[in-house]
């Protein structure tokens, strides 16, 4: 979406009635994300199986990483037997997979996506350059760690992680789920204005809502 | 091939011809120069191809160095045309008159250097870095390193040897 398109402006229908559009009020919420505490325990945790058993990936590639995911979806590795599947649309999906080096200007993109995911959602980030930088570490345009901008549930390291790594990240992931221990975004409601400070202070042109789903 | 550049050398003012290996030669012209030198080159020696256009930062001398690399896809040869810009005023004219594509390097130049071509179409649009507020990442006296520990929260822990020093260690630990 191009700046221009974002901006307040007077909309035509096609019945000639003309009504004002402000895109960032009218097409998304912006209310702040609120904690969601369990209602019952028993029943959280049969959600919490169901949620463990269908994990939807947002098709989003972040960095290199993303090629490691093509053989994933493939009879190969076939991610598809443990209920993994990727998704078009982040509205439709719950892992959100961080795939290799993170630049200021996808970091943006991604915190949209993000934000846009229905709860409960989890983050998985790949290799080293989400943990520390990797190679990465001086760049002036790569961030450093990834859990200052979103709150990430499990790390695969490895530069760059094979196919294999990631299946087995999937596994610890169901695991911290059926635990409930994946409360992602119940941490970035929580932190919200911590994880927003740190999000502005390198998004220097910050021109979409505080949060927006 | 070198003949050709020779028998033009008065013409456009270029200094230092010479063959790097077969099939690619290097120029040098003066700033002034370039747009009806690479005009020629285009129309008339058959260089049709702009590879890239790039700059390199010699800071010492207090000059750019732009390249304006040019394919002759007919004899399949390259040439180099360089030339100086002041550091301090880093302005230049726009070949996007000549080739549509040179747009989006002399955008990045802007960008990343901080070399402006007035008149180039979209020049002054963020290219890849949106809202940056520094001196452009490409000049050498940015200094990266510094810039990242303070703006991307270091993770601690992390330990750097000189790679001289460290292999030396490794390699020949009983030598001073």
């Amino acid at each position: 979406m191009s700046k221009s398109e974002l901006e307040k402006r007077t909309v035509i229908a096609p019945d000639g009635e003309s009504f004002e559009v402000d895109p960032l009020k009218d097409y998304f919420c912006d209310a702040r994300p609120k904690v969601h505490e369990p209602v019952l325990p028993i029943f959280e945790k049969f959600l919490n199986w169901a949620r463990s058993e269908s994990l939807w990936v947002l098709g989003f590639g972040t960095g290199c990483g993303a090629i490691e995911m093509r053989p994933l979806m493939t009879p190969r590795f076939d991610a598809y037997r443990f209920g993994i599947q990727w998704r078009p649309t982040p509205r439709q999906s719950s892992v959100f997979v961080i795939s290799g080096y993170l630049s200021v200007k996808t970091l943006k993109r991604v915190i949209r996506s993000y934000e846009q995911m229905q709860n409960p959602k989890f983050v998985m980030a790949l290799g080293s350059c989400t943990i520390n930088g990797g190679m990465y570490w001086d760049s002036y345009n790569t961030i450093n760690r990834l859990d200052h901008y979103l709150p990430v549930d499990v790390y695969v390291a490895g530069c760059m992680p094979r196919p294999e790594a990631l299946l087995a990240g999937f596994d610890k992931l169901k695991h911290l789920i059926r635990e409930g221990k994946g409360e992602g975004a119940n941490l970035y409601a929580k932190n919200f204005d911590w994880y927003k400070g740190n999000q502005k202070k390198i998004i220097k042109d910050w021109d979409m809502p505080d949060y927006n789903w | 091939m070198i003949s050709q550049f020779e028998n033009i050398k008065q013409l456009f003012q270029l200094e230092e011809i010479t063959q790097q290996r077969e099939g690619l030669i290097l120029v040098t012209a003066p700033r002034e120069q370039i747009v009806s030198f690479v005009t020629h080159l285009r129309d008339a020696l058959n260089y049709k191809h702009l590879v890239i256009l790039t700059a390199v930062d010699w800071i010492e001398k207090n000059q750019f160095q732009l390249s304006y690399i040019l394919n002759n896809p007919f004899e399949k040869c390259d040439v180099i045309v360089r030339t100086f810009i002041d550091r301090e005023e880093a302005t230049m004219t726009s070949i996007h008159h000549l080739w549509e594509q040179a747009a989006t390097y002399q955008r990045e130049l802007r960008e990343m250097f901080g070399i402006d071509f007035p008149g180039s179409p979209r020049v002054d649009k963020p290219f890849m870095l949106e809202g940056w507020d520094n001196i452009p990442p490409y000049r050498r006296d940015f200094d990266t390193k510094k810039y990242s520990e303070e703006t991307y929260f270091p993770r601690p822990g992390r330990e750097t040897n000189d790679p001289t020093e460290f292999m030396k260690k490794k390699l020949y630990p009983d030598e001073p």
